[in-house]
């Protein structure tokens, strides 16, 4: 597959289930972690090992906000909109890294660099508001730490 | 840590028997030193965010260092949510029971030696209580957990969950052993209908009723019936299945299995949303270790009965909590619901009837069938037996899990337990329910939380969030950031909810530009009622609840908005401005710094100002300053910019 | 027979009809945008809403998809009903100012004009999905679904590019309430040219 990474398999993603309907979510979760999207080579031998009709497996791509037909970035920054961040400015947090990132939430930068985007609720309330970083939580997050953490991601 | 010898005992034995799980629970609990000194840290969550597992690693470098292991070696373990989520990282020395908050890792060396070592208690990192300002040393003292009546939570914190034999050793299971050797399928379902549960993830449809019809559409239609665990849990602010997922695997794990006897289930499921991996990861190393242990799948313990359990990644849409769009999901389709004029019971999952409950449902079974149900109906009130978690967040001291009985007052809740409004001011609404709820204001602070005296002030249980507000939390905004989460989440199938949450959004967005007459007002109610009544599912069935309830409560702030053109909560950006106290300022340029419109100037160590025409109102500043300088002004200052244009 | 009152008029209907059936069997007019005998009903648009009542318990359920049972009190014109039916067309007004169909509706129900924004004046398509329905369940080949959620719903095919899987039956135009698919097949079917690029490979 030309826009696989090399050391990632297709088929023995798609070998892990059975080819049936009820698997095509699962699938589509193991393709889009390998791959950080669902490129359409892979839909296609999706839908072949399920019997799903190509169109309905679109559609099933395009519903659910795990699932993104374009590349992701490098790094995922999450900022958490749960009501307890909310009331605490977790929207100002978007907009700021909206305006440093020069992307809307859900994009990713031209450099393939960062995905932003939101989340609702991640269930540290305790700590809002809440920014993830990849793996790591910035808590009581502000503009200040996001410019620390960014230029971190930039050098590494 | 576990030893080698034990785990590889733990992997070689099936229970043959319910006989045979109470004999080694027996071992297990004698294998256990009660003297012997254990150190939990606490992982859920807002711990592990706060740095937890930094701590723990700390902490067990210390106790090697200690050159402990030749005294009573102590063991660490990891644990689910303990609760007190504003005080983490949690750490607990037991049999004290010493309760340690807010640990650093440097704070580690400090309690092997004072603590482990000497016996004596780190006094710094003990609770204050905050009237008397005396040191706490006991979980059980503080007032966070004193009023709270943890039973669904009860293991949560004392068993690491990623353990079956500390969880079998706390009970885990034996309700289900009791089920297979002394009850028959009516005994159950009988018994947790006069247990009087109800569904903990919103609705609250009596959970042994809807086991009956179950039974009932099975007379008709006969099997595969199907047990579902809804674990879903996507309303913002609510986090206790989550917890009860992490921290409790096998609670939910034993409910269901004792369903799939009483229905004759052979297949189960758990919908995961997929922001909870720990959950995920830990329910399936539950599954893993019941299967292994004859628990779960082939002949449990030892019967003819069999049940099996997959668990299915939600993939990021909040409508897959709604049971027929979960259905869809578990199908393979994109979530999207269906009309419910059968119910799910007669046809649910691909058509057959399926019992669906919530994790925290599935939680409370295995507490009925072991303590009986007139036990678990003494708790609580009459039509709303036993106890319920919630989420205890916003703008609250205490922060985190509570598990009170029903009908518990709201404002036991939110000031005895939550320690009150940082502030010490009353708290303004607490909104429950999450986006298909709605606001109570303070002056029904006395408002038990049951499902009926909750639905009767035009709010619901939910699945159990109580997000708190204070003055400084506008209505109006609360309401838009309702909407707007459901809009970003309403599957678009039917279209009184694909154009009318925008619809009804843009009517308070002008709102919050001061935009709008009293007439809107009353077509916002019109709106919200066609809505709800128009919509296919709850999710848009109930997404106008916080627009109308705020109406109910706060139309005088709604009219503030429209006719002064004010936000009385210094919110709504639009109608403030910020500016910067000359007296308080102290030039530290740290706000000027950060200005992404540059709109700041002042010289270093002298007050600085802010240009109006640029200030997007950001708040970035206001975020930033150390000394409180920067005020909130509504309504606006008018800018120079404005001032040109209207003359 | 199952017997229930359709606006206070008794009414006989067969066990598996719907309100709807019976409704339209006495000629009580109920409107609809996304029913269509030949498919499965999916209860989208709402336009076909009424009211029962039992007492002072009141709900109101879509009448397409609701099944009759003995002793219902079914109206299909009442204040709720209306308000449900006045809102959903003020707001398809805007969305899909295009089609005369939904101002005919409109205009119907007292709707004259809309206070929405309209964003796209082109726009004729209400999201019904009888053509998805249709082209699934009636021709076999689920050339289009639905892409998206929410707001930013579509009707397309994958990638929004030509389908293969299309036979150009045109099925889709037909069951069309609003004339939206007219305008659409070509993107679905390819224009003939590439069409017979298609065949030739």
């Amino acid at each position: 597959m030309s826009t696989a990474p090399v050391e990632v398999d297709i088929d023995e993603i798609i070998e892990r289930y059975p080819g049936k309907q009820e698997y095509l979510i699962f699938l589509l979760q193991d393709v889009q972690s390998a791959f950080r999207y669902i490129p359409p080579e892979a839909l296609e031998l999706i839908c072949d090992h399920t019997g799903v009709p190509l169109s309905q497996a679109y559609s099933v791509a395009t519903f659910y906000k795990s699932f993104s037909l374009k590349p992701k970035g490098e790094h995922q920054v999450k900022v958490c909109l749960g009501t307890a961040c909310h009331l605490k400015g977790g929207e100002r947090l978007v907009d700021d890294l909206e305006r440093k990132l020069k992307v809307k939430a859900g994009e990713t930068t031209a450099d393939l660099l960062v995905t932003l985007e939101t989340v609702n609720c991640l269930g540290c309330c305790a700590l809002s508001p809440v920014v993830v970083v990849d793996d790591d939580y910035l808590a009581q997050a502000t503009s200040g730490k996001l410019n620390k953490k960014l230029k971190s991601l930039a050098a590494q | 840590m576990a030893e080698t010898n034990v785990a590889q005992s733990f992997t070689e034995r099936r229970l043959g028997s319910a006989a045979d799980l109470k004999l080694y629970q027996e071992e297990l609990l004698a294998q256990k030193d009660p003297q012997q000194a254990e150190v939990i840290v606490c992982y859920g969550t807002g711990c592990l965010a706060a740095g937890a597992e930094q701590v723990e690693a700390a902490l067990k470098e210390a106790l090697d260092q200690a050159g402990l292991d030749t005294k009573v070696r102590p063991l660490i373990k990891t644990t689910g949510c303990r609760g007190f989520c504003s005080r983490g990282p949690l750490v607990v020395i037991q049999p004290e029971g010493l309760f340690y908050q807010k640990v650093k890792a440097s704070d580690a060396e400090e309690i092997v030696q004072t603590t482990l070592v000497e016996g004596q208690p780190v006094e710094r990192l003990l609770y204050q209580d905050p009237q008397s300002g005396e040191p706490i040393p006991r979980e059980q003292d503080i007032p966070f957990y004193k009023k709270q009546h943890r039973l669904v939570l009860g293991r949560i914190g004392s068993v690491d969950p990623t353990d079956i034999r500390e969880s079998i050793a706390a009970g885990a299971y034996q309700a289900l052993a009791k089920v297979l050797t002394g009850m028959s399928p009516e005994d159950v379902v009988s018994e947790v209908e006069k247990s009087g549960l109800r569904g903990r993830g919103g609705a609250g449809f009596p959970t042994g009723r809807k086991w009956r019809g179950a039974l009932k559409a099975i007379e008709k239609k006969g099997r595969p019936v199907y047990v579902v665990c809804n674990g879903d849990e996507g309303d913002p602010g609510a986090f206790m299945d989550c917890m009860i997922m992490e921290g409790d695997p096998h609670a939910v794990l034993e409910g269901m299995i004792i369903a799939a006897y009483a229905l004759g289930s052979e297949q189960g499921y758990i919908y995961v949303r997929h922001e909870y991996p720990v959950a995920i990861k830990h329910l399936d190393l539950a599954m893993e270790q019941a299967r292994s242990l004859g628990l779960l799948g082939d002949n449990i313990l030892g019967s003819d009965f069999c049940f099996d359990l997959r668990i299915n990644r939600g993939a990021g849409a909040f409508v897959c909590g709604e049971s027929t769009a979960l259905f869809t999901s578990i199908e393979g389709l994109a979530g999207e619901p269906r009309p419910k004029y059968v119910r799910s019971v007669e046809e649910g999952l691909w058509g057959r009837p399926t019992v669906l409950n919530n994790v925290e449902s599935w939680a409370n079974v295995p507490l009925i069938i072991n303590n009986g149900a007139d036990w678990f109906a003494g708790i609580g009130v009459p039509h709303s037996t036993g106890t319920k978690v919630f989420s205890l967040v916003g703008k609250v001291n205490n922060v985190g899990l509570v598990e009170v009985p029903m009908g518990t007052s709201l404002v036991e809740i939110i000031e005895e337990i939550g320690g009150g409004v940082p502030g010490g001011e009353p708290f303004k609404a607490v909104q429950t329910g999450g986006p298909s709820g709605g606001c109570i204001p303070y002056s029904l602070k006395d408002v038990p939380v049951d499902y009926d005296s909750l639905s009767k002030v035009g709010s619901m249980m939910g699945s159990g969030g109580m997000i708190v507000m204070d003055e400084r939390d506008c209505v109006v905004d609360v309401a838009r950031y309702f909407l707007r989460f459901l809009e970003e989440e309403s599957c678009g199938k039917c279209i009184p909810c694909r154009l009318g949450l925008t619809r009804l959004r843009e009517m308070l967005d002008d709102f919050s530009k001061g935009k709008g007459t009293e007439k809107d007002v009353e077509e916002i109610e019109s709106l919200g009622e066609a809505i709800k009544d128009g919509s296919l599912c709850a999710l848009g069935g109930s997404a106008p609840n916080p627009v109308l309830t705020t109406l109910q409560y706060f139309r005088d702030e709604y009219l503030a908005h429209i006719n002064e053109r004010r936000c009385p909560a210094g919110i709504c950006k639009e109608l403030i401005s910020y500016q910067i106290d000359q007296e308080a300022c102290t030039g530290c340029r740290t706000c000027a710094r950060l200005c992404p419109q540059e709109a700041i100037s002042g010289e270093k160590k002298k007050p600085h100002t802010i240009d109006q025409d640029k200030c997007i109102q950001c708040g970035i500043c206001l975020e930033s300053c150390n000394f409180g300088a920067v005020q909130v002004i509504s309504p606006a200052l008018v800018s120079q910019k404005s001032q040109e244009a209207a003359s | 027979m199952i017997e229930f009152k359709i606006n206070d008029q008794p009414v006989e209907a067969q066990a598996g009809w719907t309100v709807l059936d019976t409704a339209r069997q006495y000629g009580i007019h109920i409107p609809t945008l996304c029913h269509h005998e030949a498919v499965e009903p999916s209860g989208n648009c709402r336009l076909c809403v009424v009211e029962l009542r039992d007492g002072d318990w009141s709900k109101v359920v879509i009448s397409c998809m609701y099944p009759v049972q003995d002793g219902l009190q079914v109206y299909t014109d009442s204040d709720r009903v209306k308000n449900v039916r006045r809102w959903i067309l003020e707001m398809l007004l805007s969305e899909c100012p295009a089609s005369s169909e939904i101002q005919r509706l409109a205009q119907e129900y007292g709707v004259e004009q809309t206070r929405f924004a309209i964003h796209d004046p082109e726009e004729d398509c209400i999201l019904c999905g009888l053509c998805v329905r249709t082209c699934k369940e009636v021709v076999g080949v689920s050339a289009i679904s639905m892409v998206g959620r929410g707001v930013h719903k579509v009707i397309g095919t994958p990638y929004m590019m030509p389908s293969d899987a299309c036979v150009a039956c045109g099925s889709c135009v037909t069951v069309c309430p609003t004339g939206a698919m007219r305008r659409r097949l070509d993107l679905v079917r390819g224009e003939p040219k590439t069409r017979m690029a298609h065949s030739a490979v």
